[in-house]
């Protein structure tokens, strides 16, 4: 990944700069210039380092479980009579999502760096419980920005970082959600340089992050395409994964790419509908823009002002996604599909119920698009879904809307 | 670059004191205040104006800033409305130069070309824009200088002897040094540490270097103003229009002229900085 971006590849971008097309780049600050250049040098050397990639390898395998299962949802696929349905089970990670596979990296970054303090943004607070995991295990204080509706509306992972030892401050700025969490690490970033590591959760931000992010989490991809290619003797017809920032959607799309045969697909929140401002659609209903250190497709005014996106999933309640899915839509490898709160909410069900397995409200999105596309698909067609967590951590929320009481 | 911002800065070099550069945010806490406002800082002693565009993502803002420029959003501000404030301020006062300040958004959405057109037209001196570092030179650095307005770059204490070059290359106006790593309106710190920051750049530059982040009191504009070029204050007026308003965040009778005794004083400050030097 490191040479020039190949004729006719899809997967060749950032150039030096960090950017996809017109999107990417590094608009930040100037006291984060410096850090954002060392980061990048630091990254540089220790994705061609040998000893980096075997202790993320090790890591991989004996602390998150890597590789985690691809499973063929046989009862799914017989109910909705169409493609066969495969998931890529990251949920069975250690901590519940794909955010640790990015984490671990990171924070082996950070010590090469010999930074002493992690600082995290999360939404859904599964990058924050990674966070705080990871911080743990190599023993450094965290710090975790998360929206104050967030807080709320995600509770066990509260808990469950602050069991971790990481400290967890609330952030009441505009509507208390991922964005508001972002900004206000990126402020004490600004303010802590010399000894504090940003750890971004998602495939966004100023370069190297998008670029670096997507890297850690390719291996959902790589073990995938293996793993259908073992399972079924060929590649799937279609790839499908939910898009907040959209790491967990660029980890598993990025090894297909360049795999012409392969349709690719990702789900946005569509939340209460993406005609009025109740939604995270930023691909499907937003524009370009410049926030949070790159251009990328956002939601916002005539202005300029940044809006306050909605959705049922804390994790995708962000009105930007990263720089290389905006391109990805924009030269038209890669088609982006809202999922509206109800849909989602149906797909979470019928999972539970179907194959016993309860997925975050994430996924849940990426699920309804496939459920709406199977049946339509032949039944010698395969569909790989990225099951991106688990929703232990929504049962309170998706317990309240559905009415059960105690 | 602009001759008005060029002779200014002269000119105050030539009274033997530095520069007090006076930052408020354009619609706070309505358009009519704002444009009031500005008309008096040059009479109450402010040298140059920064005029805060509002964002809605200030990133590198504390809570002061942030406040204002949600009680500005929440009026009505926008892009084109804080340019009117500067035109309006412009058929009073022909020699201040005026400095906008904000992030790139804004601008973006609004078009380069056509923003740079209108700033012109409204009497715009230079731009402040946090959000774009060298690397993103040509997205309005560029276009900026080739219409004649300055582009004023930050340096900041994680700016290096080796960055520094960079950081200056198209840096014309001033430079503005940020006084310490972090966001607007945090402590002050020692202006020992501010006048070997300041000379570290004047070893690269012949442009002046206006210290700001922190500088609140008469008493620290006079202490910063003993090394730099010209002293920048912000959060402090910007706290002085926020405690001047009704619960509802509306102006008051007490609201312009609370600016004005401020700034009053702060010029005060500045204009005994470089006896405070000599003693
Ligand atoms: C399980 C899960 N999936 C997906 C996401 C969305 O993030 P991303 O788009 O970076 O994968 C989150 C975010 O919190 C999440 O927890």
């Amino acid at each position: 990944m490191n040479q020039a971006p190949k004729l006719n590849s899809f997967r060749g971008g950032p150039d030096e700069d960090g950017r996809f097309g017109i999107f990417g780049g590094r608009f930040v600050a100037e006291t984060l210039m410096p850090l954002i250049l060392d980061l990048q040098d630091e990254w540089n050397k220790a994705k061609d380092d040998p000893a980096f990639k075997a202790e993320l390898a090790h890591l991989g395998a004996h602390y998150i479980g890597r590789p985690s299962p691809l499973y063929f949802a046989e009862r799914l696929t017989a109910e909705l009579g169409g493609a066969k349905i495969y998931f890529k089970r990251e949920e069975l990670n250690h901590t519940g999502s794909h955010k640790i596979n990015n984490c671990i990296g990171q924070i082996l970054l950070a010590k090469r760096m010999g930074k002493t303090r992690i600082i995290a943004e999360t939404g859904a607070g599964q990058h924050g419980v990674a966070s705080a995991t990871v911080a743990a295990r190599f023993g450094l204080p965290c710090v975790v920005y998360m929206g104050a509706t967030d807080v709320e509306r995600q509770a066990p992972n509260v808990f469950r970082m602050k069991l971790l030892g990481a400290e967890v401050k609330p952030v009441t700025a505009g509507s208390g959600t991922l964005k508001d969490a972002m900004n206000e690490a990126l402020r004490d970033w600004v303010t802590n340089v010399d000894n504090t590591y940003y750890l971004i959760g998602t495939a966004a931000g100023p370069h190297p992050y998008p670029e670096m992010v997507r890297d850690f989490q390719a291996v959902i991809g790589q073990e995938a395409k293996e793993q259908m290619l073992a399972a079924e003797g060929r590649l799937p017809d279609l790839v499908v994964a939910a898009v907040g920032g959209g790491s967990n959607a660029i980890g598993i799309f990025h090894p297909f790419l360049d795999d012409e045969s392969v349709k690719i697909v990702g789900v946005e929140a569509g939340g209460r509908g993406i005609e009025g401002d109740e939604h995270c659609a930023s691909i499907t209903a937003g524009s370009p823009g410049v926030l949070h250190g790159n251009r990328t497709y956002l939601l916002q005014d005539g202005d300029g002002q940044i809006k306050e996106g909605h959705s049922i999933s804390a994790g995708l309640d962000y009105p930007g996604i990263g720089p290389e899915h905006a391109w990805l839509n924009d030269v038209g490898r890669v088609e982006y599909v809202p999922i509206m709160d109800h849909e989602a909410l149906e797909a979470f069900q019928t999972l539970t119920r179907l194959e016993g397995i309860i997925p975050a409200l994430e996924p849940s999105h990426a699920l309804a698009e496939v459920i709406k596309r199977a049946p339509k698909m032949g039944k010698d067609e395969i569909i790989l879904m990225n099951l991106s967590g688990r929703g232990d951590k929504d049962i309170f929320t998706v317990g309240k809307l559905l009415g059960m009481g105690q | 670059m602009t001759a008005r911002m060029d002779k200014r800065f002269a000119d105050v070099a030539a009274e033997g004191r530095p520069v007090l550069v006076t930052y408020f945010m354009g619609g706070d806490p309505d358009f009519e205040t704002s444009v009031a406002i500005m008309k008096a800082l040059p009479k109450a002693g402010a040298d140059v104006i920064e005029l805060g565009m509002p964002f809605s993502d200030p990133m590198a803002d504390g809570p002061a800033i942030q406040l204002a420029g949600q009680r500005s959003l929440k009026g009505g501000q926008t892009l084109a409305k804080t340019l009117e404030i500067a035109r309006r301020f412009r058929e009073e006062d022909q020699r201040t130069p005026i400095v906008l300040m904000g992030y790139y958004n804004p601008i973006y959405i609004y078009g380069v070309d056509r923003f740079l057109t209108d700033a012109l037209a409204a009497g715009i001196d230079g731009l402040i824009v946090v959000d774009l570092p060298p690397e993103m030179d040509d997205e309005l650095c560029i276009p900026a200088l080739d219409k004649g307005i300055n582009f004023i770059r930050l340096a900041t204490p994680t700016t290096d002897d080796r960055r520094l070059p960079k950081v200056l290359e198209n840096t014309t106006g001033f430079v503005y040094y940020v006084s310490m790593n972090g966001i607007t309106g945090s402590a002050l710190p020692d202006p020992s540490l501010i006048a070997g920051a300041v000379g570290r750049i004047k070893g690269h530059t012949n442009l002046p270097v206006c210290v700001g982040f922190g500088v609140k009191t008469a008493e620290h504009a006079r202490a910063i103003g003993a090394s730099a070029d010209g002293v920048v204050v912000g959060t402090a007026i910007v706290n002085q229009i926020a405690s001047s308003l009704t619960e509802e965040g509306k102006a008051t009778d007490a609201t312009v002229p609370g600016v004005e005794a401020l700034v009053r004083g702060l010029s005060a400050g500045v204009r005994s900085a470089r006896l405070a030097a000599a003693e």
